[in-house]
């Protein structure tokens, strides 16, 4: 019975973003307020029967109801209620319709938060909203419906993948999809714009809330991801340039690009067309992502489906919403007005700049990604693109915008003068020398790459805090002053600052993670032991035992330093009977100097065991830079509420020309910094 | 003092550096490698360890042999190490393995006339956009209105 | 500097471009299984290689076996689902006088020599490869995998899965006379 509630719900969901969508591009054809509000009520209705819908997939995997198809393939009932609850998501279909309740959350978020909207603007991004709706619910309903039934019910599921038994499975789908999917605010925000035509570039100022959330969202859900990789895979691998992780950058890389292009849009009135095109384009790889995923057309770890009857049906929604989206854009962006010309060398410029090189990072990735399938294609050769590959082309890349990203901030809007820049990056110059000389005479010069990577992480975040000294005027006015000024700095510049910071923690944890890792492995017996990274490694003992629907092997290895400090290590090995798999739980003590990793492999004939180890100096900086990262999103995001109107840099003359909309003496008077 | 030709170069240097450096950037750890498997010599299986992490295993999904706990990966792990050990050089070893499986065992495709468009692809990308980038901020109205303006709030 | 207009609507209008052909990319993917790995020695020399016997007792397989003659062989192991699939099939091949030889991958040779007596021996000769050695110099990826060797000791096709009733008629049949024929 419940079940069919499910489907029901998936009905007329479906139903009510039909009207959504018919509601969103009608209403303004034909003026009216009435059709518009339908919109508005669509999006709520719809979000709230995906809702319900979900809630009762929820509930059948938590009662373990065998009579549904997908509860009996991809759960059991031995599992743990947590995890059989997160594999409500972790196979195809439930993941589908995570999506889809993403899609609608937002959906329903947009008609309800953006009332300072423009009627007609609101009802045509939701519109569009509405119409990628009705796309992944046909889908959903006829290729890939949670609530198909099974007969004779089983009196157990088919278990579950052991790899996802893990915290990891609760959060970074979630998160990712929000992420991922929270782009398609972005891309109805550029559609509805291209259909209302010249608008002075203020949808940005609308979109850039849920450009922003969907961004913060996508940060936290690689870098879950990447952590949750580390502490499952055995090896202390964090990424691995797998089609389904690129499948997941790529959105972040534009998203990434987008954000920073907005700003020049809503500053400056320029680079609009291109901010368009970057919109459609951010969601459009989202969509790639979703395909990629669950077609089967390329190999991966994560591939979800393997289906290419589902791969078509993807791949049509993407040929209509992509090709839809870069028609329309083709048609009508030479309509649009140009912007402001500014200097190249300039905080335009700077922006320009980063766009330049993160659509080319994003480029080089998907060429990475996509060209073995186009060769397969056109010849009967075979190749691989691997990890090789990225490591050649993503860094002479991404090296330049570290590098740029801390001059950008420090330009002047418009136009600026090579003589003032050069001052104003001084402090960081000279830091970031300082530490990699110091850094290198540390390590006794055996470790150059370390120096430079932690050179340049020093700049990032010297680069960072100087955003801070500039806008504070500290060192130029007392110290009381400054401290006002920092008070009075607006979330988004804070925003900023946060992270810019969290990108210099993260090349900190990277440098040290790759240039100073140290790795072995050895045979133990019990009470046997062998040195590493200056502690003795003794495997004490080797106990078995049984866990909620596995069977552990658990080592307890001690690491003593000379100073007899002891960390306490248990690495396992699970067996899970169902499946007849194994998984290997490593073992991490984790300082922000680095990680001591051990993992348990397998017993050998003679009783003992193979015992890896390894020593990540600095990796947890990787994740907390980008968790920072995600911070500094979230202070961004909260300031855009408190700023509407024109900041002291608009000109009199974009005011007049209607592209602003006139200060609200209260907004002109906070922001009085000039 | 002229301030152009100083920054340009320790740029060049910068990029030189960092390019360096970024080559150990997704190097993975030697995570399947068996300890009986390892050769005795420490300056070849330094060797052995470093071609394969160039080299995929062939049945598993985007691994490199070292990384993975396959039975062929195992396999041409230790045909590695035995071409090492007969003396060949790290390009006849992987054109050992190349011969037999082709190129679809290098994790580094070979520059050759089908992947020119994957090696030179990142600077044509890099041509394009930047030109329509540029373009884009060129193309347009100066609004002789408009000044400079320092430290606005915006970042 | 302004663009002309004309340039203005044909860079608009090359993401479309662009697009459409990965589209058509994607779209012919999707025909494609990522998972087989074509061979890359047709018409390359079959390796030379001397296996040990199955069975006890038993003379093995080597190059030597097959020279001069138009031949399968067949690569196979007794963990392997899909080998026992197809080996119904071989039987029935075998018995019509298909030259059929095996090579025992990855196997421990009683474990081999069990299968056979379970399931019958379509070979007329086999050998055990448990170091895989012959299997890497042949570039097997899994099993089941055939290959057919002409007179003259050159691979000319590989079968990536098992032998079906359609891939005998519609390929392998038609080859092997071809090449009987000397063609």
């Amino acid at each position: 019975m419940i079940p069919e509630i499910g489907r029901f719900c998936l009905y007329l969901a479906l139903g009510l973003s039909i009207v959504q969508m018919a509601a969103g591009f009608a209403g303004p054809l034909r003026a009216s307020p009435r059709i518009m509000a339908l919109s508005q009520s669509a999006a709520f209705g719809q979000f709230l029967f995906v809702a319900v819908a979900f809630a009762i997939l929820v509930r059948l995997f938590a009662t373990s109801d065998f009579s549904v198809m997908v509860v009996a393939a991809n759960s059991h009932t031995t599992k743990p209620l947590f995890y059989k609850i997160a594999a409500t998501w972790g196979h195809h279909e439930g993941s589908m319709l995570l999506w889809v309740l993403v899609l609608a959350l937002f959906g329903a978020a947009i008609a309800y938060f953006g009332r300072s909207m423009p009627d007609t603007f609101r009802a045509r991004v939701l519109g569009v909203q509405g119409l990628i709706g009705v796309f992944f619910l046909l889908f959903i309903i006829f290729t890939s419906n949670p609530f198909v039934r099974l007969f004779p019910v089983p009196l157990e599921g088919e278990g579950f993948n052991p790899l996802l038994q893990d915290p990891g499975i609760v959060s970074h789908p979630p998160m990712l999809y929000l992420g991922y999917v929270g782009f398609s605010t972005a891309f109805s925000f550029a559609v509805a714009a291209l259909i209302e035509g010249p608008a002075g570039g203020l949808w940005v100022r609308y979109a850039r809330p849920w450009i922003l959330a969907a961004w913060i969202c996508l940060t936290i859900g690689i870098t879950l991801g990447s952590l949750w990789a580390y502490s499952v895979l055995g090896w202390g691998g964090w990424w691995f340039w797998d089609p389904v992780e690129n499948a997941s950058l790529m959105p972040w890389l534009l998203g990434t690009a987008l954000v920073h292009s907005a700003l020049v849009v809503e500053r400056r009135f320029s680079l609009e067309r291109w901010t368009l095109l970057l919109s459609i384009l951010t969601f459009s790889m989202s969509l790639l992502g979703t395909f990629v995923v669950r077609s089967g057309i390329l190999t991966s770890v994560h591939a979800f489906a393997v289906d290419p009857a589902r791969g078509t049906f993807i791949l049509i929604i993407l040929i209509l919403a992509t090709g839809g989206g870069l028609a329309l854009y083709g048609l009508r962006a030479p309509g649009l007005p140009s912007g402001r010309v500014f200097g190249l060398f300039s905080r335009e410029g700077s922006l320009v700049l980063n766009n330049i090189l993160l659509v080319t990072i994003t480029g080089t990735v998907f060429l990475g990604t996509f060209y073995p399938l186009f060769i397969e294609l056109s010849g009967k050769d075979k190749i691989s693109v691997g990890v090789p590959y990225y490591a050649l082309t993503f860094v002479p890349l991404a090296a330049p915008l570290l590098l740029a990203m801390v001059i950008g901030p420090l330009l002047l809007w418009r136009k600026d003068s090579a003589r003032g820049w050069a001052a104003r990056i001084g402090p960081g110059v000279f830091l970031a020398f300082s530490v990699l000389i110091l850094t290198g005479a540390a390590t006794h010069g055996r470790n150059l790459l370390l120096a430079v990577w932690l050179g340049l992480a020093t700049w990032l975040i010297v680069g960072a805090v100087l955003i801070l000294v500039r806008r504070a005027r500290i060192g130029q006015a007392p110290f009381a002053d400054s401290l006002k000024l920092a008070r009075a700095l607006p979330m988004a510049t804070w925003g900023a600052i946060i992270a810019h910071l969290g990108i210099g923690l993260l090349v900190c944890g990277l440098g040290g993670a790759t240039t100073a890792k140290e790795e072995g492995v050895a045979l133990l017996g019990p009470g046997q032991s062998t040195a590493f990274i200056g502690r003795q490694l003794t495997l004490k003992d080797i106990s078995t035992g049984k866990g909620p629907n596995f069977e552990y092997v658990r080592a307890r290895i001690d690491a003593v330093a000379p100073d007899g400090d002891v960390i306490h290590l248990t690495p396992e090995r699970r067996f899970y009977p169902e499946r007849q798999s194994e998984t290997t739980k490593a073992s991490v003590r984790e300082t922000p100097l680095g990680n001591l990793y051990v993992a348990l492999g397998d017993q050998v004939t003679d009783g003992r065991w193979t015992v890896r180890f390894y020593s990540h100096p600095l990796a947890i900086w990787i994740w907390l830079g980008g968790f920072v990262m995600a911070l500094g999103g979230v202070l961004a995001l909260v300031g855009n509420r408190t700023q509407s109107g024109p900041r002291s840099g608009d000109s009199a003359a974009e005011v007049r020309a209607g592209s602003r909309p006139a200060p609200a003496p209260a907004a002109a008077g906070a922001e009085g910094v000039a | 003092m002229s301030r152009r030709p100083a920054p340009r170069a320790l740029a060049a240097l910068a990029a030189m550096v960092l390019t360096a450096m970024f080559l150990t950037l997704g190097a993975g750890v030697a995570a399947a490698v068996e300890p009986d498997e390892m050769l005795s010599d420490p300056a070849l299986e330094a060797r052995a360890q470093h071609i394969s992490k160039e080299l995929r295993c062939v049945v598993c999904q985007n691994q490199n042999i070292d990384d993975s706990a396959a039975p062929l990966a195992r396999d041409m792990r230790l045909m590695v190490r035995e071409r090492l050990s007969a003396g060949d050089s790290d390009e006849q070893a992987k054109a050992f393995l190349v011969a037999r499986y082709g190129n679809f065992v290098l994790l580094r495709p070979p520059f050759q006339p089908n992947t020119w468009a994957l090696w030179l692809g990142p600077f044509i990308i890099l041509g394009v956009a930047g030109a329509a980038l540029v373009f884009a901020s060129r193309t347009g109205a100066v609004d002789p209105a408009d000044d400079a303006v320092e430290d606005d709030p915006l970042s | 500097m302004t663009l002309s207009r004309k340039m203005l609507l044909a860079a608009s209008l090359a993401p479309l471009l662009v697009f459409g052909v990965l589209a058509v990319v994607l779209y012919f993917g999707l025909q494609q299984d990522p998972s087989t790995l074509p061979s890359v020695l047709i018409g390359k020399p079959a390796p030379t290689f001397a296996l040990g016997p199955v069975r006890a007792g038993d003379t093995g397989f080597s190059r030597d076996d097959i020279r001069g003659k138009v031949v399968l062989v067949n690569v196979w192991g007794s963990w392997c689902g899909a080998c026992k699939m197809e080996h119904p099939y071989l039987m029935e091949l075998a018995a019509g006088g298909a030259p059929i030889y095996g090579v025992d991958w990855k196997d421990d040779p009683a474990d081999g020599a069990k299968t056979l007596k379970m399931m019958g021996d379509p070979y007329v000769k086999v050998g055990n490869d448990q170091a895989g050695r012959l299997s890497l110099d042949l570039g097997v990826t899994g099993a089941p995998e055939t290959f057919l060797i002409d007179r003259t000791g050159r691979i000319r096709y590989k079968q990536i899965g098992p032998i079906t009733p359609e891939v005998w008629r519609g390929t392998l049949a038609p080859m092997i006379a071809k090449l009987e024929q000397g063609q």
